[in-house]
């Protein structure tokens, strides 16, 4: 494996080489300095990178590590954050005009655990503005273009995220899933995504899309890499109200101790119209895979599914309604140049700043809040919500874990979509119920396509058994070595 | 016809706790503006609330002095309007689940005279509720200025039922709420501070009639007179509309208290559609039988209740308590050292306390927790009063020097030389046969049995004592000679 340039080598071999010596942070971020600026003009996954900035935590690194100071594994390894979690001194936008100015005076929680853990934060990520989308088409500052095919999304909204680590530009990097932000792109870019429950990582500092359903997650290029990261950001935090307190297990060291067979469910709602045939049948084969080795394969129903788009974008928009009115002009963020008097720098500001996209959100989240409608959307949703977890929680009294497509399809074309909003919302249609849920569910790499886009295969675990999940979706990464191909740029 | 106004007053008592009631940042009045705040009070990008407990146990406490029910769990929700003093631009708050449900206010009606207790009544509430405040704008001549201070300092909302008929009854309502919200630590209710700020809702109807007329919301009542006056004179302006033939429109109402007048600020169909839902950042509250009995522990006697037990257990004018009872230290400290005193004497430590001390502290501009004399100082110059050592003349410079010095008031007396003089019996009983010899008319009054002829004597026999005489003894030694005269 560590015959791959030191752009896509893992953090397990990276923090390997650099323990014994042979591999110094600076040399790591340098290059990975070098393949960003080599790739980003074509990708375009960043919406800043601060290349001063990174070297210095690369010095401090080794400093600790010459010191005999070192943190572990992510000691001098360069991470990329996703544009909507806050780093101190450091620009967050959120993809969007709104903050095209915005530098955030503070951290976010997994901002600090990671700087606790020695990473090297060197470049915030793109995505959709405000996370809203499955493409990264939102995003004010252009769409990012997929690594396997520079003409294709790399998903969303987490695309930036997920490209840059595809790209070789970033050794893991985090991003959101509100309702598939990591996974989706994981999927699309080849590589593995962690949606972790919800309430295992703090939301605090995270640019809040939709409160309930956001969530934190690691991008890494194996299952081990996204055990370690998850690792690093996991945990309660007083900060954050709707952080669980439980016990965090050692995920890396976990994934070696825990073996099957497992009781793997198959949703048959998750199988029908509108699934691509090639994905379909590199599922199956995966599923296949996992009945070859003992594992129990039993076909499960989650009656309620066809219900999550609908209720999702009910409970998501009148959440974003409310959580995107502090964007107002009036403290910092984008104000209009011309206003005669109050209601029109609110009007203006907003109309100017804000995106298609969200304003779309923001349009229908304040409808079904309004007087008179809520109780037949807001209300009636949060119902059918939880019926949603309910039918999850039901298959759970049977089986282990869910094992599903990731997205109905491959890396569509940039433009593709962008003009039918219900288009682009069905690549949600597998993800999405696992945010209604708050289970944790990952996305790897199960194949690719006869046109060489990867496919993307997801496990859905029960709530705070990350540790399992991940066992489970180790077992089949060793059997096949999806991510030992990198794409040609 | 007649007609009876209907007031229900929605009272908001910012709670006095060290921080803010979502984050860590200091609550506080008076400091440069924008200090006071974070991250969170700013509602930047991806910050969060954190409920502050101290806020929680104060409000349940005030639901428990107001005899409350608890809610078991209650939830937060968000009120949404924009406007530049709400960074966020909704304010938390709860909607349909409020900590604190129905309990009472105890007023007291103004009496037949200032002696005389008045009427006292209950007022029903319907419920108290925790929401955030917001911060404070300052207009200037082109632009306006926000200051963040303010926001996120915890208030609480108590609402009554439309339960009150006269601009009296509220002013006692508002200041019976004070009065419990300062014996409870909850607040200092300073209005001036915004502390304390109040808003009626007011109609009038029919007597007899049940149903409520059409309602007028009155803001900006922010000084307890402001309210008064502001429910007087929308009564006034609802009937004069009604005398007129008119029709009264739902809509609310901006009292000027300078002027004395209102102005209409919104009607019925500009309310604001506030789009209310729980806040997904926050987690429900549930309140706990130990949670209550912690804070059940931690509730004072109420002021109605004090002043009762004052009257009963000490034998004291309705006048003093009603000086007394406002200031919970202040009753405190009557009831200390009226308990060294004895019962018997505790009308003249409160006529110390409501005179002589409350002078001297307003004289001073100080507050009661600065006052030097202690229970026991006051408890033994009025023993030396009653032992006739010290006479009330002197009594009151001495208190002058104890208020000043705190020293004990035998040693003041003692330095300053204001003892009670002659004890020499010889000479005061010289200064007696003379005053009777003197005096042969008042002799056979006396003799005749008017016992208040003894009184006759005592001028001459003071003067001749240059003031300093024990009335006491110079009573006994004038009774002593007349048996024998």
């Amino acid at each position: 494996m560590s015959s791959a340039p030191l752009h896509f080598q893992t953090i397990a071999e990276l923090s390997a080489k650099i323990a014994a010596g042979q591999l110094s942070a600076v040399e790591l971020t340098q290059a990975i300095i070098a393949r960003t600026k080599a790739v980003e003009p074509r990708v375009h996954a960043f919406n800043s990178f601060d290349e001063a900035d990174a070297l210095a935590q690369a010095v401090a690194s080794d400093g600790r590590r010459s010191a005999g100071q070192s943190a572990g594994a992510l000691d001098g390894i360069p991470v990329g954050l996703k544009d909507v979690i806050a780093v101190a001194g450091q620009p967050l936008t959120a993809s969007s005009k709104m903050l095209a100015n915005f530098v955030s005076p503070y951290d976010a929680t997994v901002t600090q655990k990671l700087q606790r853990a020695g990473a090297v934060l060197h470049g915030r990520l793109n995505c959709d503005e405000f996370a809203m989308g499955s493409s990264t088409e939102n995003s004010a500052f252009g769409p990012t273009s997929n690594p396997w095919d520079l003409t294709r999304t790399p998903g969303g909204s987490s695309g930036g995220s997920a490209a840059a680590l595809a790209a070789g530009a970033a050794v893991a990097t985090l991003g959101s899933d509100t309702g598939g932000s990591i996974r989706q792109p994981a999927a699309l870019c080849g590589i593995v995504g962690l949606k972790p429950t919800y309430g295992l990582i703090s939301r605090y500092g995270l640019i809040a899309y939709a409160s309930s359903l956001d969530q934190i997650g690691p991008f890494g290029r194996t299952v081990e890499d996204t055990a370690i990261m998850l690792g690093a950001i996991a945990g309660h935090d007083p900060k954050d109200s709707t952080s669980f307190n439980t016990t965090i297990p050692d995920y890396r060291a976990e994934l070696k101790t825990r073996r099957g067979p497992w009781k793997l469910g198959i949703p048959k709602e998750y199988f029908g119209a509108g699934l691509d045939p090639e994905v379909g049948a590199a599922v199956e084969k995966a599923i296949a895979f996992y009945r070859a080795q003992g594992c129990e394969i039993r076909e499960v129903s989650l009656p309620h599914t066809q219900y999550c788009l609908d209720t999702y974008y009910i409970i998501a928009t009148a959440e974003a309604s409310s959580n995107l009115a502090r964007y107002d002009g009036i403290r910092y963020g984008h104000r209009t140049r011309d206003a005669k008097d109050l209601l029109d720098v609110y009007q203006k500001s907003r109309a100017e700043g804000f995106g298609d996209e969200v304003k779309r959100r923001i349009i229908l989240g304040t409808y079904v809040l309004s007087s008179g409608y809520y109780d037949a959307y807001y209300l009636r949703a949060q119902k059918v919500r939880t019926l949603i977890r309910q039918d999850f929680l039901n298959a759970y009294r049977e089986v282990d874990a869910l094992i599903t497509p990731t997205s109905p399809i491959p890396a569509f074309k940039l433009g593709e979509k962008s003009a039918d909003p219900l288009a682009m919302y069905l690549c949600d249609i597998y993800t999405i119920g696992v945010n209604l849920a708050g289970l944790p569910a990952l996305s790897l790499p199960c194949g690719f396509t006869a046109s060489g886009l990867p496919i993307g295969l997801q496990l859905i675990g029960q709530p705070f058994r990350e540790a399992d999940l991940l066992a489970t979706a180790h077992a089949y990464e060793q059997a096949h070595g999806w991510n030992t191909q990198f794409p040609s740029l | 016809m007649n007609y009876e106004a209907v007031i229900g007053l929605e009272v908001h008592v910012q709670i006095k706790t060290h921080s803010k009631v979502f984050t860590r940042v200091g609550a506080g009045f008076g400091h440069e503006p924008n200090t006071l705040t974070d991250p969170v009070v700013l509602a930047l990008p991806g910050t969060l609330p954190v409920m502050n407990k101290a806020a929680l146990d104060a409000i349940i406490k005030a639901g428990l002095l107001l005899g409350c029910d608890i809610a078991p769990a209650c939830k937060w929700d968000r009120k949404q309007y924009f406007y530049p003093d709400s960074p966020k631009n909704y304010q938390i708050s709860q909607y349909d689940q409020p900590i604190c449900l129905s309990g009472s206010v105890e007023i007291e009606l103004p009496g037949a005279a200032r002696n005389v207790m008045g009427e006292h009544k209950k007022i029903p509430l319907t419920r108290i509720h925790l929401e955030e405040d917001v911060g404070k704008l300052n207009h200037h001549a082109t632009d306006s200025l926000v200051d963040y201070n303010r926001a996120g300092t915890p208030l609480m909302e108590i609402v009554s039922e439309p339960a009150m008929h006269t601009a009296e009854e509220a002013f006692a309502y508002l200041t019976s709420i004070r009065n419990t919200m300062i014996y409870g630590g909850i607040s200092d209710c300073d209005m001036e501070k915004g502390q304390l700020r109040c808003d009626a809702n007011i109609s009038i109807r029919p007597v007899g009639e049940k149903k409520l007329g059409t309602k007028v919301e009155l803001k900006n009542l922010n000084s307890i007179s402001y309210v008064r006056d502001g429910i007087a004179h929308e009564i006034k302006r609802q009937l004069a509309v009604v005398a007129a033939g008119g029709t009264l429109t739902q809509e609310t109402r901006d009292y000027d208290g300078v002027a004395g007048t209102s102005q209409s600020l919104r009607s019925k169909e500009m309310a604001h559609d506030y789009r209310y839902f729980p806040d997904p950042d926050l987690m429900p509250v549930h309140v706990d039988e130990a949670w209550k009995a912690e804070l059940r522990r931690a509730c004072p006697e109420l002021p109605f209740d004090k002043q009762r037990r004052l009257i009963a257990d000490y034998q004291i004018p309705y006048t003093i308590t009603s000086v007394l009872i406002p200031d919970r230290e202040l009753s405190d400290f009557f009831e200390a050292t009226a308990q060294l005193t004895g019962t018997g004497r505790a009308q003249v430590v409160g006529n110390w306390i409501a005179n002589d001390l409350l002078r001297e502290l307003g004289a001073a501009k100080l507050p009661l927790s600065a006052s030097k004399i202690s229970a026991s100082n006051l408890a033994a110059l009025i023993q030396l009063i009653d032992s006739g050592t010290l006479l009330n003349a002197a009594a009151k410079e001495v208190f002058a020097t104890m208020f000043a010095t705190g020293d004990a008031p035998a040693a003041i007396v003692a330095r300053l030389g204001l003892a009670a003089a002659p004890t020499d019996t010889g000479e005061l009983e010289a200064w007696c046969r003379e005053s009777i010899a003197a005096n042969a008319k008042a002799l056979a009054e006396f003799k005749s049995g008017k016992d208040s002829a003894i009184n006759a004597f005592k001028g001459p026999i003071m003067k001749a004592a240059k003031g300093k005489a024990n009335p006491k003894l110079v009573d006994e030694t004038l009774r002593r000679l007349l048996a024998e005269a």
